[in-house]
């Protein structure tokens, strides 16, 4: 019929519509894991359904302010809101702030607030709610992790209710992005607080009342915590009209329920991602995704020790080890080598700095050069008499590192290193010999922010007990680069300053970098209107829907 | 009897005190603190706000003054709040798990009793017949399969394969839309394979334990007596065989609660259910030092009680102990 001339120009329309939805369906049937019943019937975005995901760990609060845990932040996003988001390509977009200004010399923001935004109580979202939020972060009783950005702050001054201003010391790059922080609404905390109530023991940690997209409706300890759609979201209702997370404390339970479609969404390990689920049932009934995750695992030296001190034996490591080889053998390839300590893709990410192909012979040369030989024949590089051997600590627990550890051992073994492996418990591991520094070599991932900011790794002024430059990495360029970098929020300027730093990060490798892992989220496949992006999946959770037919959940 | 539960109760207390000393000092022992968990590597954490956090718990002090300042508040009955970002009082955060746990753990001692004692009477009066080695058999697993592995077995068979049974938790999704009836059942179908798990081990001991105590009651002189005074074998070996041999049972009954409560710390981990021994587990990792201290207490005295319980059942059976208890039962 498509090809005999109709008679009726009408016919047209229909046809070119027909035609557009073929490519789409074209466009994601080529996508290799997104086959199965949803792409075929796919009758438009539908309000409805029930989305359950699985938490290993419970919620630990909700006021996100003040938690630490991922589960509790996941949680409380959808609750909450902040002045600013990010996009899909990880750009800082407006949420409860319509807009901003950056004054001239950069020391203040002005926040615009988007007039008509109701808690889900009924009151308005004004700059008061702002500004207790910011009084809260830096009251010295409030544990957050969270609150230095807002020591930054110099003046904070509500303009009128729907403008806030705040006035930093210096410019500060990262001041935008840490307003991401979720705002609080001061008509229920402020007079709790005002009396020196902690605020983890209000109704309010327990019963949240926010501005988000979804209502809070019930969290029963260590079972589940349930959300609602907000019919008066100011962007539009969620699609999703209620969303469960069911707390499983086994990583095997979730497993199964999910392999039983009792659960919509989780994470997989790379071997459940290749192997365990690479059967058709389980592919039609989900999609799986894949992109790059944010953070990056290294091999640390402390810097304190003098055989690390000589950037060539870091180097000789850097090429001693095949990085390739630890993507593909631990995590089935599910990763790709790092070669800095940023997310390849990222503006601020320079892709050419020098890197480190597999080389032992070379990493033999460089050993070699300052002293490290085999003089008594026994297989083990020595030195005025002392072989180079060392010990690698790493956590319990994440048996992706271990495997590592376990194929670098074997590799630095080839050019003559003998390195011990030590397994120790998260908390004593980073009490006994992370904060007293008393390692020789850690197996350690960084997890990364939204800005280019790594002041607080790689400073030497960050050395302390209890902060995060462990392994003693001092470099007065490097000191200087990371000062420079915080001080602008020219773009272009802040790409050139960590261009430079990550070319002395590639240099001098103050730790080998090993691996970017991808996040391995999985979705039930009813799900639609899923877009991957550089910033994941889970940024246009509102905009997510199951058609109609496939809805599963009726109440 | 009274006096006897009375000594009996109060042996028990520097007992449980002796418990508690232990717990606390190897607990300080370990590792780790809680500011460490809760900061761990926080890019923004600052030393100062880690001291803010030492003060504020009191972990600044020396540990004998923590120990005495902790048992003064145990005393009454104030265990603190949790140092978990909620903030909550532990009471309130024990209270609403404990009868979960509870609950679980009286159905299985149930369970147990009710499943051990015949099956230890029909391997004990059918000793070598094929019955008898199947459960021999039946035993050997059962003690020798670990709880985890099983779970995991019996949930892929009764969930994933068969989908007769949920997999984890304690309720349906939709349980509160469910009829009255239909919320029975789901919240029995949901108990079904933990209880199943966490009686299997104790299941095949209990009912080893029978058979050999019948076996020997058997070989006793009032047993021939009773059957020479002609009685039916049907009487001699309910009423004057298995009432006897069921005396070591029911101490031993007792003396499984500690190990239901520790395996309580596995089956709720694996079926997700929100019970104490999840708590337990998940303090000890985040060393909630308040709430672990409060479970130890709660579970040494359970335990304890658990023995009081045996030693006076123990009594109640046995007229030989009830008649000698003045001083010699000990």
């Amino acid at each position: 019929m498509g090809g005999s001339h109709s008679p009726q120009r009408t016919a047209a329309p229909p046809r070119l519509l027909a035609v557009g939805l073929l490519l789409v369906c074209l466009a994601a049937c080529s996508r290799p894991e997104a086959l199965g019943e949803s792409a075929a019937v796919d009758t438009g975005p539908a309000l409805g359904d029930t989305l359950v995901q699985a938490s290993i760990g419970d919620i630990s609060g909700l006021i996100p302010n003040i938690t630490s845990d991922s589960a509790s932040h996941e949680v409380g996003g959808l609750i909450y809101e902040g002045l600013i988001r990010t996009d899909k390509d990880l750009r800082i977009v407006g949420e409860l702030a319509e807009r901003w200004d950056v004054s001239a010399d950069e020391m203040t923001l002005t926040f615009h607030l988007r007039k008509g935004v109701k808690w889900h109580d009924g009151d308005e979202v004004t700059a008061r709610d702002v500004d207790f939020t910011y009084r809260y972060m830096v009251d010295p009783k409030t544990p957050t992790a969270y609150g230095e950005p807002f020591r930054q702050i110099r003046k904070a001054e509500i303009v009128d209710p729907h403008t806030y201003r705040v006035t930093y010391d210096k410019p500060y790059a990262p001041a935008l992005l840490s307003w991401g922080t979720t705002i609080l609404p001061s008509h229920i905390l402020e007079p709790a607080w005002k009396a020196g109530v902690d605020l983890r023991t209000t109704r309010q940690n327990r019963y949240p009342v926010g501005s988000g997209p979804y209502l809070f409706r019930e969290w029963r300890t260590g079972e589940k915590v349930v959300v609602e759609a907000n019919p008066d979201y100011w962007e539009g209702r969620p699609y999703i009209n209620r969303v469960v997370y069911r707390i499983i404390p086994d990583q095997a339970t979730i497993f199964l329920e999910l392999k039983s479609k009792n659960i919509d969404m989780t994470g997989l390990t790379p071997i459940q991602y290749r192997r365990q689920t690479d059967f058709p049932a389980f592919q039609k009934a989900f999609n799986k995704y894949q992109y790059l995750s944010n953070g990056y695992a290294y091999l640390g030296f402390n810097l304190r020790d003098p055989r690390f001190q000589d950037k060539r034996v870091r180097q000789a490591f850097a090429y001693a080890i095949d990085k390739q080889e630890i993507v593909d053998g631990v995590l089935l390839g599910l990763g790709r080598p790092a070669v800095g300590p940023y997310k390849p893709g990222t503006w601020w990410f320079k892709e050419t700095v020098k890197t480190y192909p597999f080389d032992p012979d070379r990493a033999k040369a460089l050993l070699a050069e300052v002293g490290w030989k085999d003089t008594d024949g026994d297989g083990i590089l020595d030195r005025e008499g002392k072989p180079l051997r060392f010990t690698l600590r790493t956590n319990q627990g994440n048996q992706v590192r271990q495997q590592t550890a376990e194929i670098i051992q074997r590799r630095l073994k080839a050019i003559g290193v003998d390195m011990q492996i030590h397994i120790v418990e998260w908390a004593a591991f980073i009490n006994t010999f992370i904060k007293k520094k008393d390692f020789e070599a850690i197996l350690l991932g960084w997890g990364l922010g939204l800005d280019p900011d790594q002041f607080d790794v790689w400073h030497s002024s960050k050395t302390g007990p209890d902060e995060l430059n462990h392994i003693s990495y001092k470099n007065a360029r490097v000191d200087e680069l990371l000062e420079a970098g915080r001080r602008t929020f020219d773009e272009a300027k802040r790409k050139a300053i960590y261009g430079e730093f990550q070319d002395i990060m590639a240099e001098e490798q103050p730790v080998v970098f090993l691996y970017v892992p991808d996040a391995l989220p999985v979705v039930s496949a009813r799900v639609h209107g899923i877009e991957p992006a550089p910033a994941g999946i889970s940024y246009n959770f509102t905009k997510w829907y199951v058609p109609k037919e496939l809805q599963r959940y009726t109440r | 009897m009274l006096a006897y539960l009375v000594r009996r109760v109060l042996v028990s207390i520097p007992l449980l005190l002796g418990i508690l000393c232990i717990s606390f000092v190897m607990l300080k022992l370990a590792p780790g603190e809680p500011t460490v968990i809760q900061q761990d590597l926080q890019a923004q954490a600052t030393g100062a706000q880690r001291e803010t956090l030492r003060q504020l718990y009191g972990l600044d002090k020396p540990i004998h003054v923590q120990f005495l300042n902790w048992v003064s508040r145990v005393v009454r009955l104030d265990f603190g709040r949790s140092y978990m970002p909620d903030g909550r009082r532990v009471l309130d955060k024990i209270a609403e798990r404990i009868p979960i746990t509870l609950g679980l753990n009286v159905l299985e001692l149930l369970v147990i009793f009710s499943t051990a004692v015949p099956l230890g009477i029909l391997s004990a009066s059918r000793q070598h017949s094929a019955f008898d080695r199947a459960t021999t058999i039946f035993v050997f697993v059962g003690f020798a399969t670990p709880d985890f592995w099983f779970a995991l077995l019996v949930m892929i068979l009764f969930g994933v394969q068969l989908g007769w049974l949920p997999i984890s938790g304690l309720r349906s999704l939709n349980f509160e839309y469910l009829t009255f009836w239909a919320q029975v059942w789901d919240f029995i179908s949901h108990l079904i394979l933990p209880v199943l798990v966490a009686t299997f081990g104790g299941l095949a001991y209990l009912s080893r334990i029978m058979r050999g105590s019948l076996l020997e009651v058997v070989r006793q002189d009032y047993m021939r007596t009773a059957r020479a005074k002609g009685l039916p074998e049907q009487v001699v070996l309910f009423k004057h065989g298995v009432r006897n041999a069921l005396i070591p049972v029911v101490t031993l009954l007792g003396l499984m609660v500690p190990g239901l409560l520790g395996g309580s710390v596995i089956i709720e981990t694996v079926f997700a259910i929100p019970g104490m021994g999840q708590l337990f587990i998940q303090s000890a990792y985040s060393r909630d030092e308040p709430v672990l201290m409060a479970l130890v207490v709660i579970g040494a005295s359970l335990s304890l009680l658990g023995n009081i319980l045996a030693d006076v059942s123990y009594a109640l059976v046995d007229p030989r102990i009830r008649v000698s208890g003045r001083g010699v039962a000990e």
